[in-house]
This record gives C-alpha cells, sequence and structure tokens, in this order.
C-alpha cells in the first residue's frame, strides 16, 4: 500500500468520529441549544457501547454491533438528557452544564477502566477487547477503513434531509432561531422541541463514539476521545450547521490531524502545529462570518 | 427662593419627524403632589424623563428651585435632587433588595452599611421590606417599593413616579398614594404620572393635562371636575376621521352569526403573581369586528392572547375554534423569523402541530399566491423576511394569519409603524376577513382606528372587561375610568 493511500484511510478513519459528532453539534446549535458537551456524550457513548461489546454472549453473534450502537446512543442520550433537564426545570446554562459533565465522563470512565470495567489481569486501565460480533465490519480489505465512515455519510444525510423536509427539522429550525416567532406564529411547544433536538444531539454524539470503540479502539481505554467533542464544535460552525457540509469539514479535520502524526514522525514538525492551523481556521472562518453579517445588515 | 420646586417651561422634543412634545409647561410647587394626566402618547413620560435627564429637550427650560439647570444624565438630576420611579421595573432580580438599592450609589459597596442604611430609610418612610429578600422572590407590589426606596435612597425633593399604581392592586394603590402624600407633608414634591382620573382627583393637589405633547389644562386640583379633565385629555375636536380602508360601514351591517370565541369568567395572573384579567366574559360572533380599546397594561395584552390561544387562562372558560389568526404588536419579533424565507416564514402557521413531511412545493405555491393576493412587495418566495419593508411583512403576516384560520382573527395594533397606504391595505383585509365570516377582534391604542373598524367595542380597565357605546368620547371615558354618562 502506497504512502498516499494510507493517508487517505487514517484521514477517513479520523474523520469518522469528527463527521458524526460535529452532526451531534449542528443539530443542537440549529436548535439554538448550545451544546458543548459533544466530548462527555462521545464518552458516554463509548462506554456504554464497550460494555454491550464486552458482556454481550458470543452466541448473538452479529447482533452485537447494533446493540453496542443502541446502547451508545442511549447513554449519549442520558448524558445530554441530564443537561436539558437542567436547563428546562432549573434554567442552568446547557454551556457550563455540559462543560461540567465532559469532565465527570472523562473522570468517570476513567474510574470505569481502573475498577469496575478493567480487563481481568488489572494490569492495564482499559476494559477487554469487545467480542468479535461487535466490530464495525472493514470496509476496504488489508486498510483500518471500517464500515463507520459509510454510517457517517448516511447519519449525515438522513439529518440533512430531516433538517430540510421535516416537520420536526423545521420546528427545530425555527425555535433555533427565534424562539418567540416559534411559539406565537408556529404554535411551537419551543422548550419541547429543544430539548428533544438536545437529547438527539447527545444520542448521535454517543453513536460517535460507539463506532470509534466498535471500529478503532475495540476496547474503553482512559483518554478515548483527544478532545473529538470539541473539534466536533469547529466542524460544525465551519460547515455553517449544514449536515452535508459537515461531511467535508469532518474529513478536512481529518487530514489536519492525521498529517499532523505524519509531519512529526517524518519531519519532526511538531503536531500541536495543527492544532494551531485547525484555530486560524476556526478564526477566519468565524471573522468572515462576521464581515458578512454587517455586510448584509448595512445592505438592508 | 420661588415656591417651584421643578419647574419646565416651553418644552420642546422631537424624535425624527414626529414632534413628541411641543412647547410643554409643566409647574411643580413644594409641598405638593403633581398630577401629569394624557392618554397612552400624550408625552408624559417623554417629559419626565426630560426633567430626570434621560432625555435632552430640544428647546425649552427646566428650573430647579427657581435655577435654570441643564441635565446631561440621571446621575446630574440625581445631585439637583430630582428622583424617578419608572413605570417598567428596572430592578435586577437576582440580587437582594440591599444590593438593587446600592446599585445607583457612588464609591465602595459596604454590604452591612448599606444594609442598615436601607433599614433605617424603610423605618423613616414606613415602607415594610426585608433587605435580604432577593427581588425575583418578591411580589409585584413589593418590587414596586424597592423601586420607590430606591428613588428615595437619593434623598430626592422632587420625585417623579411614572405610572406607579398601574400594576398594584387597589389596597396597595392606596398605600402607595398615601406614602406619597406623606412624604410631600416633609415639604418634598412628588410628581404622578397616571391616566386615572380618580388618582388624580382624590390624591394630587394640581393638576397638568397634556394632550399630544402639548399642556392643555393646568390648575387645583379641586377646581377640576372629571367632564373637564376628559376633554382636556381627548379634546373637543376628535371628529373620526374617514379611514380609507372602511368602504363598509359597521353600522349597514346585520347583527353577526355564531358565537366563535367565547370566554367565560376567565382570570390570567400573571408570573409576577398579578391578576391581568379578572373573571372576564364575553363573546365574538362570526362577522363582526369587536374592537378592544385600553390604556397600555391594563390587561388587554392577555385578553388578546387568550382569545388567540396563545397563552391559557389560570381559571375559567375558554371556548375557540380550533386556530385563530394572530397579529401580534411586534411582528419583528413574535411573528415572522427575520433570517427565514417568505416561503418558510408562511409555514410557520401550524408548525406546531404538523406530522411528517413539509410540502415544500405546494407551500412554495400557497406563499407565491399570497404575496400577489395580499400586494406583498418581494422578489420572490425565497428572499429572506428581512428584506422586505415594515409594510410588506405585515401584509405578509396579516395573508398568513387569514388564510391560515378563516374562521378568527385576533389584531394587536395591526397598522402601528405602517404608512398610510399600507395601514389601509392592511384594515381592507380585515374587513374582508370579517365579511367572509370571520370572527375579528381588534386592539388599537389609535382610538379613531376602533370607532372606525369596529362593530362592538369593548373597553379593558383594570383587568376588567365592559361592552361600550361606540364613540370616541364614551371609549375615552371608560378607559380613564370614568364614571358612564
Amino acid at each position: 500500500m502506497n504512502q498516499i493511500t494510507a493517508f487517505i484511510v487514517d484521514m477517513l478513519v479520523h474523520a469518522t468520529p469528527l463527521i458524526i459528532a460535529g452532526l451531534a453539534v449542528a443539530i443542537a446549535f440549529r436548535a439554538g441549544i448550545w451544546n458543548i458537551g459533544a466530548d462527555g456524550q462521545f464518552i458516554a457513548g463509548a462506554t456504554a457501547a464497550a460494555w454491550v461489546g464486552v458482556s454481550a454472549s458470543a452466541a448473538i453473534g452479529w447482533l452485537a454491533l447494533p446493540l453496542a450502537l443502541v446502547g451508545g446512543a442511549i447513554a449519549g442520550g442520558i448524558w445530554a438528557a441530564l443537561a436539558a433537564w437542567l436547563r428546562s426545570r432549573f434554567g442552568v446554562l446547557e454551556v457550563i452544564s455540559t462543560i461540567m459533565l465532559n469532565f465527570i465522563a472523562t473522570y468517570g470512565a476513567s474510574y470505569l477502566v481502573r475498577g469496575p470495567l478493567q480487563e481481568p489481569t488489572h494490569v492495564f486501565p482499559q476494559t477487554s477487547s469487545i467480542i468479535g460480533g461487535a466490530h464495525m465490519p472493514i470496509l476496504i480489505g488489508g486498510t483500518r477503513l471500517h464500515w463507520g465512515f459509510i454510517l457517517a455519510l448516511l447519519l449525515a444525510t438522513v439529518t440533512w434531509w430531516v433538517m430540510k423536509y421535516s416537520a420536526i427539522g423545521f420546528r427545530i429550525r425555527a425555535s433555533g432561531m427565534s424562539p418567540f416567532a416559534a411559539r406565537s406564529a408556529g404554535l411551537i411547544n419551543v422548550p419541547r422541541v429543544t430539548s428533544g433536538a438536545f437529547i438527539a444531539s447527545g444520542a448521535i454524539a454517543g453513536v460517535a463514539g460507539a463506532v470509534e470503540v466498535c471500529g478503532v479502539t475495540f476496547a474503553l481505554y482512559e483518554n478515548i476521545s483527544p478532545g473529538y467533542g470539541y473539534t466536533a464544535i469547529a466542524v460544525a460552525l465551519l460547515a455553517g450547521l449544514n449536515p452535508l457540509g459537515v461531511i467535508g469539514t469532518g474529513i478536512l479535520f481529518g487530514a489536519l490531524e492525521t498529517a499532523a502524526g505524519t509531519m512529526q514522525r517524518n519531519a519532526g514538525i511538531p503536531a500541536t502545529t495543527a492544532s494551531v492551523i485547525e484555530a486560524i481556521v476556526i478564526l477566519a472562518v468565524i471573522g468572515i462570518a462576521q464581515v458578512r453579517s454587517r455586510r448584509s445588515v448595512s445592505a438592508t | 427662593m420661588s415656591d417651584v420646586a421643578l419647574g419646565l417651561a416651553s418644552i420642546t422634543k422631537r424624535f425624527g419627524r414626529t414632534a413628541a412634545l411641543q412647547s410643554a409647561s409643566l409647574s411643580a410647587r413644594r409641598g405638593t403632589v403633581h398630577a401629569l394626566l394624557g392618554e397612552n402618547g400624550a408625552g408624559k413620560t417623554t417629559l419626565m424623563r426630560i426633567a430626570f435627564g434621560m432625555l435632552r429637550p430640544d428647546a425649552g427650560t427646566i428650573r430647579v428651585n427657581g435655577d435654570i439647570k441643564s441635565f446631561a444624565s440621571p446621575s446630574e438630576a440625581i445631585a439637583n435632587g430630582i428622583a424617578m420611579v419608572h413605570q417598567h421595573f428596572t430592578l435586577v432580580p437576582a440580587m437582594t433588595v440591599t444590593e438593587n438599592v446600592a446599585l445607583g450609589g457612588r464609591g465602595l459597596f459596604r454590604p452591612r452599611q448599606a444594609r442598615s442604611d436601607l433599614l433605617a430609610l424603610a423605618r423613616r418612610t414606613d415602607f415594610a421590606i426585608d433587605p435580604d429578600a432577593r427581588v425575583q422572590d418578591l411580589p409585584a407590589g413589593a418590587q414596586q417599593r424597592v423601586e420607590i426606596l430606591k428613588a428615595l435612597s437619593h434623598e430626592p425633593r422632587v420625585l417623579i413616579l411614572d405610572e406607579p399604581t398601574a400594576i398594584l392592586t387597589p389596597m396597595e394603590a392606596q398605600e402607595l398614594l398615601n406614602r406619597a402624600r406623606e412624604l410631600v407633608n416633609g415639604g418634598g414634591t412628588a410628581i404622578l404620572i397616571t391616566h386615572k382620573l380618580r388618582d388624580a382627583l382624590q390624591f394630587a393637589d394640581d393638576i397638568t393635562v397634556l394632550r399630544r405633547g402639548a399642556t392643555v389644562w393646568t390648575g387645583r386640583a379641586n377646581e377640576a371636575t372629571e367632564d373637564a379633565l376628559v376633554s382636556a385629555m381627548l379634546g373637543s375636536e376628535h371628529a373620526p376621521t374617514e379611514s380609507p380602508g372602511n368602504k363598509v360601514s359597521p353600522r349597514d351591517r346585520t347583527a353577526g352569526g355564531e358565537t366563535v370565541m367565547a370566554l367565560r369568567d376567565v382570570s390570567v395572573r400573571d408570573t409576577l403573581g398579578v391578576d391581568r384579567l379578572k373573571a372576564v366574559s364575553m363573546e365574538v360572533r362570526g362577522g363582526e369586528i369587536v374592537g378592544v380599546a385600553a390604556v397600555e397594561g391594563n390587561g388587554q395584552h392577555e385578553l388578546l392572547r387568550v382569545l388567540a390561544g396563545r397563552i391559557a387562562a389560570t381559571s375559567g372558560m375558554v371556548e375557540l375554534p380550533s386556530s385563530v389568526g394572530f397579529i401580534p404588536e411586534d411582528r419583528q419579533r413574535d411573528a415572522l423569523i427575520p433570517g427565514l424565507s417568505l416561503r418558510d416564514n408562511v409555514a410557520l402557521a401550524g408548525a406546531g402541530t404538523r406530522r411528517g413531511m413539509m410540502d415544500w412545493t405546494p407551500i412554495g405555491g400557497r406563499t407565491r399566491a399570497l404575496l400577489e393576493n395580499y400586494d406583498v412587495r418581494a422578489r420572490h418566495e425565497n428572499v429572506h423576511a428581512s428584506t422586505l419593508s415594515g409594510g410588506n411583512q405585515q401584509k405578509l403576516v396579516v395573508g398568513r394569519e387569514i388564510e391560515w384560520s378563516h374562521a378568527a382573527l385576533v389584531a394587536e395594533n395591526p397598522s402601528r409603524g405602517l404608512d398610510i397606504q399600507a395601514s389601509a391595505a392592511v384594515k381592507d383585509r380585515i374587513i374582508d376577513a370579517r365579511n367572509s365570516g370571520a370572527a375579528v377582534v381588534i386592539y388599537s391604542s389609535d382610538l379613531d382606528e376602533i370607532t372606525s373598524l369596529a362593530d362592538r367595542v369593548v373597553v379593558v380597565f383594570a383587568g376588567k372587561v365592559t361592552e361600550c357605546v361606540n364613540d370616541y368620547e364614551s371609549i375615552g371615558r371608560a378607559m380613564l375610568g370614568a364614571t358612564m354618562k
């Protein structure tokens, strides 16, 4: 396998969790919910998938995979539902609560892989490997590229379609853009719609974590997410919250992170350079968006 | 030293092309309560904001104790012994009473000192208040007391109260006005902005009446009669101007059809615990326009939203058709989403209960038809609503709401801010809806609009609804809570 193919495979493997988590962020932001907690929801989903994958009987065969993915979705959804409940019940800002829940998820997973879910030898801070039935099938033989990437493309397409053509998607967009008009002119139950979008966002981020476990790591480790949930915010914003755009920006950030590793190995350029470039891209996008919105305001 | 504590002479103030004040004058004598009366938009609050340094007059003079002053800011007015209690609360809900009162102060904030100062002030003025309570936990009456204590903490010689009794229960209002009286007995001066004749006649020593930005009546309260004040406030030349849109005279019409909207003993309590509507019963029939007249803050806001099915009644029975069109006052905020296309904004009606898919192709067709039929000037249905002029935005909203519900329509100040043509078009459409059998309720702060459009008029005063004869003066009197002739 030549170097370019290897790079492309790595890039798409990296892009997969970013695309799925990016979709999660895009849905929440569209609903006017500032879900900064995709990372925590990702970890919750990864933990649930690993638990399902480790404890499932080999007898159920390939059924273990959908079970693990659904488990990941449920765990991510519950993780977001906590913040959604705090928001609707006590008016806690979701920006704060989701960041806090990220820490709880990170250290909670740390505890689990050193405690109840640790592999039987109690040497490594990780779970046992998930059973073969929970493995995401490989897409291109001889590479690491798995079907999770196709799942990401599928999820992006479905999300795009739902936001654009379904009544629920329209309610989410209307509630996010103007809760007042959504309530008064649309008779939309705004708290219910936004809470629903919040939980759906968490569920999708949970799926991202499950896909990472079932497709790449095959076990739950400490630091299973190198900040995927945070990078996902950049992915979503750079795509203008458009689900199809998230595919492109997810691949771009996947490429940056893959290239960072390669450059560090081959050219001695620190991997943090990629983070610097990512940050510059985000700042540039925000700046351009600002200038554009000012122009359109002054034009009217 | 002059015995006029605060004198405003020939004050003129323009906002753009509209003159809010045209040579308005007021002299508040020391040791008196001075009532400033006027209809909505007569310029009462503007005049007092000028006295308090929030606005600068274009012409005219302000004298404090006979000396000419010019205030660049409220803090300069406060330094000259003037304080103002605003109509809408300016308190920070999450802060305690002590913190709120100390907010306007200077230098260091010493919590213990501030607390004991406040307690001393409360004792001196007899305003019972818990200094450690959070403002958000207090009922409206107590919040009003905090506002007044905040103003009194500057030890003003002139205290301006902007509609202080608007949200209070009658007992609380009585209490507050008694306090104002005690304050002036100590040598101070209170100016009471109000639209309630009774408050003015009972509690004030002097009365000044503003109409359309000019002082039209001033004198001692004991020389004033209710009739004199009403005709000063409403003016004598108030022949209703013929609305260009009113082609069908209401009186030509037969009585309405079947009852479409009905309220029985409906009460609404807001989040502050204030009863906005008190056991209201009314009916609206198909094919009639019911005009609602009221001075700001008497409960018409809630009445319209209950009729439109936008808020729930706290108690009582509400009967409405399955859908009611609603044209809210603040269309930019409540009726349209400026960042969405016209088609999407049309789709907004009924979006809350729609299932499955958005049928964008038919919705697009309906939007194009609506743009055509309601004369909305737009390039096409996919431009953002923000690109439309105010008149075209309103025509879009009116069209959408009428098309969405042919049974019932509730409109709140539907022609506010529109030019004459757009305003006439909007009124035409509302009359058309009535003529094709819809039950229509329209509120307008412009009485001419109500008298020209309505088949029947109800007046909301202090949360109660009463039927009223459809003529300018009767409505005007009822709005002010004056006794019926």
